[in-house]
């Protein structure tokens, strides 16, 4: 080890140090090794692989629908969103063309997701910086939600709820009614928000200058979603590629410019309202119709090459597939928002603290098996 | 830019030495000669076939320039690399780079392939897009291929022990797979 900075005749030495893969602020099995000097630090590699289940192999030999139900496990968070992807996939392969009361429950769902993962991230990230209360707060508004989605899915996380074609069934009949009871009660909420933590003092002195992102680098890194929204990069998918019945709403992208901690934390909070908006918008004006339309049993897509891509909570996953016309995918591959955002931490974090890397790494809203895959 | 103008100007980067560049052809005596089969323009392949953006498909020489070009020159400017893929083609193995310009939102494939499956490699693009360090370890990882110039090319999920590439076609493990 290399003497580095002598201070009052003091000497100190870079060392090594395990982030992980327990870590509660690494919030999965992610380890992190980081090389520090005192408590600054040098260099973060993370060590990856911990939960990897190779679903891009597996997905090679499975049939379309059943591709859909391992995409739950990558970002469970964003589970609605992922299953999306897969179908939007096949459905632009086969040339389907969905109800258009089966776009518009998947947009209310899907935002509904985002929102859910919001308050889940918003929760936790309170807890990272040592503000509890938070975490209680965050998980009693993810609640309701999960709530209306066991309703109608039949599951809080890994809902299924897509299938290609359509959705597995129709929404339950008190799906409206509580999910506009739910917008009356977190427009309140989101203000408790802000009272509570954007607020608060010592967390703005946390937060703010932590972390810093640039536009450019942001944009070479591959970053998606808040992260890069908090750099000023405009990217949402959501508004350059809409999907399902996003083209029929209008909402705001969420940007900010600073590129630190506080930044990604207050575009997260935008991204609530805005969602919030997209899901008022469209509840009252869900079509009467199917919610599915007849596919084959056993999907075969034609030979080709098809891509697309959603907004999940984290930012842009992207779904590529390459058919050689049979029953399953010759090869699929997932880019996963997470594995992005991940590869900058290392960029942003040397230099400072290890209380600041906790920090900088809840804003960044990592699910490791999103990352794993 | 269209996919046409795309495809013109990329082209023209590379113009293939088999083909004069004389653009005024004697006429005479070379007019009586059969027609020859037309030698492409250009030493990149562009196709649409079978998918929504156009693909390029490149000699592995030849890769980091057109690469650095792409991201460089003003009118293309692909400064988003969105995905980058590991594929087996059987019996060749490539990389499949996905790239956006996010100032004229036009987007791109560009495929790069190898016949040697013994030692497959290609020039790292990751100090043109740094989001490729982690996507070309990954593709290391599972497909045994190679950067050159990556700064840190090491296995990302496996570990270092680990025998064989998993995404290959070719690879077998009867323990952990399950074959339908």
């Amino acid at each position: 080890m290399q003497e580095t900075t002598t201070i009052n005749n003091f000497k100190s030495e870079e060392y090594f140090i395990n982030m992980g893969p327990q870590h509660p602020a690494t919030h999965g099995v992610l380890r992190l090794l980081l090389t520090i000097d005192g408590e600054i630090i040098k260099k973060v590699e993370p060590d990856l692989g911990y939960i990897h289940r190779s679903i891009e192999k597996m997905c090679e030999r499975d049939s379309y629908q059943q591709i859909v139900h391992l995409t739950d496990r990558m970002d469970y968070l964003s589970s609605h969103i992922n299953n999306e992807a897969v179908c939007l996939t096949v459905e632009k392969a086969l040339e389907l063309e969905v109800p258009d009361r089966v776009k518009v429950i998947r947009t209310i769902i899907g935002e509904l997701t985002r929102i859910a993962s919001h308050c889940l991230w918003w929760g936790v990230m309170g807890m990272d910086v040592g503000a509890l209360t938070t975490y209680f707060y965050g998980f009693r508004d993810r609640e309701m939600i999960n709530d209306i989605f066991e309703e109608t899915c039949g599951a809080r996380l890994t809902m299924n709820y897509n299938v290609p074609g359509g959705l597995m069934w129709d929404i339950h009949p008190n799906f409206v009614n509580r999910v506009k009871k739910f917008i009356v009660h977190f427009k309140t909420k989101i203000p408790e928000f802000d009272r509570l933590l954007t607020e608060n003092i010592i967390f703005q002195k946390r937060t703010k200058g932590v972390g810093v992102l640039s536009k450019e680098d942001a944009i070479s890194f591959g970053a998606s979603g808040p992260v890069a929204r908090a750099s000023g990069y405009s990217c949402d998918v959501r508004k350059y590629h809409p999907y399902s019945a996003l083209d029929k709403v209008t909402f705001t992208e969420a940007l900010q410019t600073q590129g630190d901690t506080f930044a990604r934390y207050v575009v997260r909070i935008q991204e609530l309202w805005e969602s919030l908006s997209i899901v008022e918008q469209l509840i009252d004006n869900i079509p009467e119709g199917e919610h599915r339309v007849a596919t084959n049993a056993v999907i075969k897509l034609p030979k080709g090459e098809y891509y697309q891509k959603v907004e999940t909570a984290r930012g842009e996953l992207g779904v590529y597939v390459v058919s050689t016309g049979t029953k399953n995918p010759y090869r699929l591959k997932f880019r996963s928002p997470g594995f992005s955002n991940l590869s900058l931490l290392n960029h942003i974090a040397v230099g400072g603290k290890i209380g600041d890397l906790v920090a900088t790494m809840a804003t960044l809203d990592l699910v490791i098996p999103d990352i794993d895959r | 830019m269209t996919n046409a103008a795309l495809k013109e100007l990329i082209g023209s980067w590379f113009p293939n030495p088999e083909v004069p560049v004389d653009d005024k052809p004697e006429k005479g005596i070379s007019e009586v000669q059969e027609p020859q089969e037309p030698q492409p323009s250009s030493l990149l392949e562009f196709t649409e076939e079978g998918s929504e953006f156009l693909n390029i498909i490149v000699p592995a020489t030849h890769l980091h320039a057109l690469m650095l070009k792409l991201k460089t020159h003003p009118d293309t400017h692909f400064n988003y690399l969105f995905c980058l893929t590991g594929m087996d083609w059987e019996p060749a193995l490539g990389v499949v780079y996905h790239l956006e310009s996010t100032e004229h939102r036009h987007m791109v494939v560009v495929k790069v392939k190898t016949e040697d499956r013994d030692n497959p490699n290609f020039d790292s693009v990751s100090d043109i897009w740094r989001t490729a360090e982690f996507h070309e370890r990954e593709v290391y990882d599972f497909f045994g291929i190679k950067f050159n110039n990556h700064p840190n090319l090491k296995r990302l999920f496996l570990t270092d022990e680990w025998d064989g590439f998993p995404l290959r076609k070719d690879y077998v493990d009867d323990i952990n797979m399950v074959i339908k």
